[in-house]
């Protein structure tokens, strides 16, 4: 998975899944911004193993569904949740459990991590997290005086890691034919594509033409060379939503977060969603 | 509680809304209203209500320079000293494992040290939720002077009554009580000690032109970023594109 400076490739979706290994370090956005529904299904059925799932910054279904499957050792996230449909059920209960490690985190902290990894520094320093339990429980985070006080003056401040993911895998509008990917203001998933190793990345549609020479979309395109493979995925986030595409499909969520509420429900919901092709 | 957090809220400039929050996020657009529309309002997770092109950390980034007066911050559990806590009940020493799981602590950790006016609020008001001692701090109430912090909490909201926060003495003291609420009622149903006026209060409520402009104005501005809450509600949907 090195950094790529070429064209990325235009893959199957099962192709895409495979490029992911067990235990890789993989970047998810929230629920809000351009999840890869499609290729969360695919890896499920791929019986992906102990992934580390970094969550930018919080994480939903995507993360609620990996853990049911059994596809996740850890999870490094400011909080786990599925919004408007409760808590996610599988998180939960294999937190309880000890199934999964947890990196908690706070959402800044997050984000602080991954622009370290996109200067390619080894840390960034927050303000705000002294006293708070998350710096018990997050050993790697640390705490130094601020080197550039005035003299005398104490200031302790937090530094946290770079966050470099191996993977940072999404889904957007469309791609060009060069393999950039337009994004238009969910910069997260720029940032994500930034500090990762490479970016794999579903789209609805791939069109003719160049983006970057588009003075419309240049400001919202990721540039080809953070991304490795671009798969074509109609509905990719289904069923949440996609900006500009298509609304969330409540009725599914609501489904899934009664399903999951138990490890036989999760289990049926999984052996239903095999069989559905269309939404493979 | 609409009404008493927009009460907070008047004369401030910029109020932000975090994720979860469809009540503060009315009462933030209510303040709005009341206000003539100088106030700015940004959800989170809204692209029609949002003042942000920089992704989620742009209201970080934002905060931490001072450019944002309030915002909202609920907990699994909240104690006297105003600690909160997102993340679980059980022993911090057991982590990660805990006896009931909270989604997580979201951006708390952070904004409590740099928002000037966060308003913390619950909507179940009982021992369970207001404790003596959190099990896990994911942001304090309170810092030593050595901490850089320009924020902290201002008032807690409950589906009872509104406290308001002494941050040198680090207590609260009841402010008012909700229509119907006795003083007796919000002790009984308080886990943690706090201090009380002679005279308690009553919360004011919205007068009928706030009451209908939260009906449909601002539950059709929610629904864009709660469906859920506004149908249950107000029996309302998102305003069409």
């Amino acid at each position: 998975m090195a950094a790529t400076t070429s064209t990325p490739d235009f893959v199957a979706v099962e192709t895409l899944a495979a490029r992911i290994p067990n235990g890789a370090r993989i970047a998810l956005p929230a629920d809000y911004s351009g999840c890869a529904m499609t290729m969360v299904r695919a890896l499920m059925r791929r019986g992906v193993r102990d992934l580390h799932v970094v969550s930018v910054p919080q994480g939903g279904f995507q993360v609620d569904m990996l853990i049911g499957a059994g596809c996740v050792a850890r999870v490094e996230a400011a909080a786990v949740t599925l919004g408007e449909y409760g808590l996610a059920p599988r998180f939960t209960a294999a937190i309880r459990s000890g199934e999964i490690d947890m990196w908690d985190s706070t959402c800044p902290a997050l984000l602080a991590g991954l622009q370290a990894a996109e200067k390619g520094v080894p840390f960034m320093a927050l303000r705000g997290i002294l006293g708070s339990d998350l710096l018990r429980v997050r050993p790697d985070w640390k705490v130094i005086d601020n080197p550039l006080a005035e003299s005398g003056v104490k200031d302790p401040i937090v530094i946290l890691p770079a966050i470099r993911p191996d993977v940072a895998l999404f889904h957007a509008l469309k791609a060009d034919a060069k393999g950039n990917v337009w994004v238009g203001v969910q910069r997260e998933l720029m940032m994500m594509a930034h500090a990762s190793k490479t970016a794999l990345v579903t789209v609805e549609k791939i069109e003719d033409g160049d983006f970057l020479r588009d003075p419309e979309l240049a400001a919202g395109t990721i540039p080809s060379l953070y991304i490795s493979a671009i798969a074509q995925a109609r509905n990719g986030a289904w069923p949440i939503g996609l900006d500009n595409a298509y609304p969330a499909d409540a009725k599914a969520l609501a489904d899934y977060a009664a399903a999951a509420a138990t490890a036989e429900g999760f289990a049926r919901w999984r052996d239903a969603m095999a069989r559905d092709a269309v939404h493979a | 509680m609409i009404g008493a957090i927009a009460a907070l809220l008047d004369g401030l400039g910029h109020v932000a809304v975090g994720a979860r929050s469809p009540i503060p996020g009315s009462a933030a657009h209510l303040a709005r209203a009341r206000s003539g529309g100088a106030l700015r309002v940004s959800i989170l997770g809204s692209r029609r209500h949002s003042s942000f092109t920089e992704g989620a950390r742009e209201l970080f980034d934002c905060a931490g320079q001072g450019r944002i007066d309030a915002f909202f911050l609920s907990g699994g559990q909240i104690d006297g000293q105003a600690n909160i806590n997102l993340v679980g009940v059980g022993d911090v020493a057991d982590y990660p494992r805990a006896q009931a799981r909270f989604p997580g602590s979201f951006g708390s950790a952070y904004l409590y040290f740099v928002v000037p006016r966060v308003i913390l609020f619950h909507l179940e008001h009982s021992p369970r939720t207001l404790v003596p001692k959190v099990d896990f701090v994911s942001a304090p109430g309170t810092s030593p002077p050595e901490v850089y912090r320009p924020g902290g909490p201002h008032a807690l909201v409950t589906s009872l009554c509104v406290f308001h926060f002494d941050r040198a003495r680090a207590r609260f003291r009841l402010a008012s009580t909700h229509p119907g609420v006795a003083r007796d009622a919000v002790r009984a149903a308080t886990g943690f000690d706090y201090d009380e006026p002679a005279a308690v209060p009553v919360t004011p409520v919205p007068d009928a032109g706030q009451l209908a402009l939260l009906r449909t104005d601002i539950a059709r501005t929610i629904a864009d970023t709660y469906p859920a809450f506004a149908a249950k509600t107000w029996g309302i949907g998102p305003a069409p594109r």
